[in-house]
């Protein structure tokens, strides 16, 4: 291997790079859009659930339990309406997310004892949405039935003390629940499946497909020079937006960053080198522009935004995936990345994930140079 | 004209169905994205594992722990001795909530006080931490219910049959079982459809360009609107087909119900196809390499996923960004797609959104037609 011969590859490519100006823009400006897209446009914090309510008794009863939802800051009362079409209406057309119906006997049985039911017609679609709806729903109409039945005690002459269960709850690593802080650590593995595969895969396989690659590959250039002199660019690229995002995670989002820098450098390192690979190793196979980018697409952004954790927790899907996800170098970064942001997990107690992952940049890095080699053959 | 649009719909087809590898990344990667999103995109919780200290050992303690056992969200894996293991526990990542019974749990609350029940939730995943302290407190609160009945039972039993309380009748609509999978099929459905069609058409035009057949087509008689349509009619039909594919298999592999009617759909889709095409096409006009149309349509892509309510509900988005979101031609074909699925309601609920995707798409369309004009010149 010369260094010269491989230095003159790298500068070629540096060459090309600063002359695509939109490549250029694409590798500052891309990281930060993905960081404020992400963490301005994902938040899974839900507060203010359009609610219309339908009270069919008006009595101050029913006022009081309205009142309570009023004053929740979970619920925000859009509509008071007076028939059960106008609820249909207002679920259908997604105006709200819940209907909440009194019935017109409602005080009447308050008072004749006994169970009273109260209705609350719940938009289904999103699960999430609405499951945090009925949690908050039901505390409401548990802590108001509670107060009715002491109020009902009392005037019975019972002074039956009230008795409950304090929920003290402590949120750790994340103190304020900030869906930023959850999502934004695992952005970094997007851009990098992006700025890595998509850029490397896209720009090799122009080569192949306008013939370039064959004229490379007829000079005295040898193909693992060739392959290290392409990437490497792309690897300074890369790293260097780590940093911005890095950066804009702390200092803009102020998500806690407990770790070390020094293990975020080097699993940033190693993933990098693991996309790199991947896009290389796509480019050789496909060689057209379009299949390159999907296949690229299919293989390292669709895993790393689906199957890593970044968004979705991987104990909760089906088992067979939870095995897939064990082949995804990105899982275990995006592992590292959360433990390291959130949790200050020492890097001693990171081998778990640091440990495949390495592993897999290494096959990675054999595979893509074997397929190259043959394809010179 | 007909006999040139003719001719030049043929040369298209035969372009993108010649080579099998186009032919298979039609078809394969949008049929595995439509199962893995399926299986793997999941808000939903279930067996939370779940750590326990109980140091009151009561007949209450027990109760409270019970009914987390058999709770489907929880999965109680350890009953522990020592506060300092939950830390462990909890650190490590084998547990996500710890709960600690203090010693005089059961003497508070049989004395009516309020006795703290302790719970340490990790909030890595904000969302999961959410939900989870929220069945918690629904847990604890029925708890506590339970137990205020039991004690009025034993002080007045005469009066508890006549006692008023109120109970939620809670319904979700649209989707009974509040299945994560339910909202997320349709939106795959529409997701795939922009990543396809806009990829498709900016690619079609971008690699004629890029391989100079562009100049040759253009001195041929045929008219720049001829050209356009025989672009754009291929990527049309191909997106509706892919549509249907991936409809067919999303809807009956995961079970999905579709409760509207198919021309609402289709009329939804039409629409929709007609904005990703204008804004393939636009996208073709100011790229002039197939990289930065990949490139270009990503940074469409992005945002219009994000803001389209697909993952992450726009009501949670800061107002500024809940203005951006009606730009985003996904954000009304998902209300489309959800709304045919499982709503079953039809054009009178879906209109505004139909002529949202009209008024976008002849938009879109019209800019990037006469944009197109100008980079002929």
């Amino acid at each position: 291997m010369s260094l010269t011969r491989l230095l003159a590859v790298a500068t070629k490519e540096v060459v090309q790079i600063l002359r695509d100006t939109r490549s250029l823009i694409i590798v500052v400006v891309m990281p930060v859009t993905l960081m404020l897209l992400f963490g301005y446009g994902v938040s899974l914090d839900l507060k203010h659930l359009p609610v219309v309510v339908w009270n069919q008794d008006g009595s101050q009863q029913s006022q009081d339990l309205v009142k309570r939802f009023q004053s929740n800051q979970y619920f925000q009362i859009t509509g008071v309406v007076d028939r059960y079409s106008k609820v249909t209406r207002a679920l259908d057309s997604g105006n709200a997310k819940m209907g909440l119906v009194i019935p017109w006997n409602f005080s009447q049985r308050l008072s004749q004892g006994g169970p009273v039911g109260v209705q609350a017609l719940i938009d289904g679609t999103d699960d999430n949405t609405a499951n945090v709806l009925i949690g908050y729903t039901q505390a409401v109409v548990q802590s108001y039935s509670s107060q009715i039945q002491l109020d009902w005690l009392e005037r019975h002459g019972q002074s039956i003390p009230p008795g409950a269960v304090n929920v003290q709850t402590r949120t750790w690593y994340n103190e304020n629940l900030e869906s930023s802080a959850f999502i934004i650590p695992g952005v970094l593995a997007l851009v990098m499946s992006v700025i890595g595969a998509f850029l490397t895969s896209l720009t090799i396989a122009r080569e192949w497909e306008r013939g370039t690659m064959e004229q490379l590959i007829s000079t005295p250039v040898t193909a693992m020079e060739i392959m290290i002199g392409k990437l490497t660019p792309y690897f300074v690229i890369g790293m260097f937006d780590v940093g911005i995002c890095a950066l804009i995670a702390i200092q803009w989002f102020k998500v806690p960053f407990r770790g070390s820098l020094l293990t975020l450098a080097v699993s940033s390192a190693l993933f990098l080198i693991v996309v790199l690979s991947l896009g290389f190793f796509i480019s050789v196979l496909a060689k057209n522009q379009f299949a390159a980018s999907q296949i690229a697409l299919i293989t390292t952004f669709l895993p790393a935004f689906l199957l890593s954790g970044f968004l979705f927790s991987i104990d909760q899907m089906p088992v067979v995936l939870q095995w897939i996800t064990r082949i995804l170098p990105a899982r275990y970064y995006v592992s590292v990345l959360k433990k390291i942001f959130l949790k200050g997990t020492p890097t001693v107690m990171l081998s778990a994930d640091l440990v495949p992952l390495a592993a897999f940049t290494l096959l990675l890095a054999i595979v893509a140079t074997r397929s190259f080699h043959k394809q010179l053959e | 004209m007909f006999g040139r649009l003719k001719q030049m719909l043929i040369k298209e087809f035969i372009q993108v169905l010649r080579d099998k590898r186009t032919r298979v990344i039609l078809i394969v990667p949008p049929i595995l994205q439509m199962l893995i999103f399926g299986y793997a995109a999941t808000y939903e919780i279930r067996h939370v594992p779940t750590v326990v200290l109980d140091l009151d050992h009561s007949q209450e303690s027990r109760d409270l722990i019970s009914r987390f056992t058999s709770s489907p969200y929880f999965t109680v894996e350890q009953q522990l001795t020592d506060s300092r293991q939950i830390r462990d526990q909890i650190d490590s990542g084998d547990a996500t909530v710890g709960l600690e019974i203090d010693a005089g749990f059961a003497e508070k609350l049989r004395s009516g006080q309020t006795a703290p029940l302790q719970v340490i939730v990790d909030a890595t995943n904000s969302n999961t931490a959410l939900i989870a302290s929220s069945y918690v407190t629904q847990i604890a609160l029925g708890f506590a219910q339970d137990a205020q009945q039991d004690r009025i039972d034993r002080i007045a039993p005469q009066l508890v049959t006549q006692m008023p309380s109120v109970v939620l009748d809670q319904r979700p609509w649209y989707n009974p079982n509040l299945s994560s999978r339910w909202f997320f099929v349709p939106g795959v459905i529409g997701t795939l459809t922009v990543v396809l069609v806009i990829t498709l058409t900016a690619f079609a035009v971008v690699r004629e360009r890029e391989i100079g057949t562009l100049e040759q087509i253009m001195v041929t008689p045929i008219r720049p609107v001829e050209f356009i349509l025989g672009k754009t009619l291929p990527a049309f039909l191909i997106g509706l087909l892919d549509v249907s594919l991936i409809a067919v298999v999303g809807t009956f592999w995961f079970q999905v119900p579709f409760r509207g009617h198919l021309s609402v759909l289709f009329t939804g889709a039409v629409l929709f196809l007609l904005c990703m095409l204008g804004v393939g096409l636009l996208i073709s006009t100011i790229s002039s390499t197939q990289q930065q149309a990949m490139v270009t349509a990503f940074f469409f892509i992005m945002p219009a996923i994000v803001f389209s309510g697909f993952g992450f509900p726009i009501a949670t988005m800061p107002p500024w960004l809940q203005y951006c979101t009606y730009l985003s031609p996904l954000r009304y074909f998902l209300i489309v797609l959800r709304g045919t699925y499982l709503k079953g309601v039809g054009m009178d609920i879906l209109w505004p959104q139909m002529a949202a995707m009209g008024g976008l798409g002849v938009g879109l369309l019209t800019i990037a037609i006469l944009r197109f004009h100008k980079a002929l010149d």
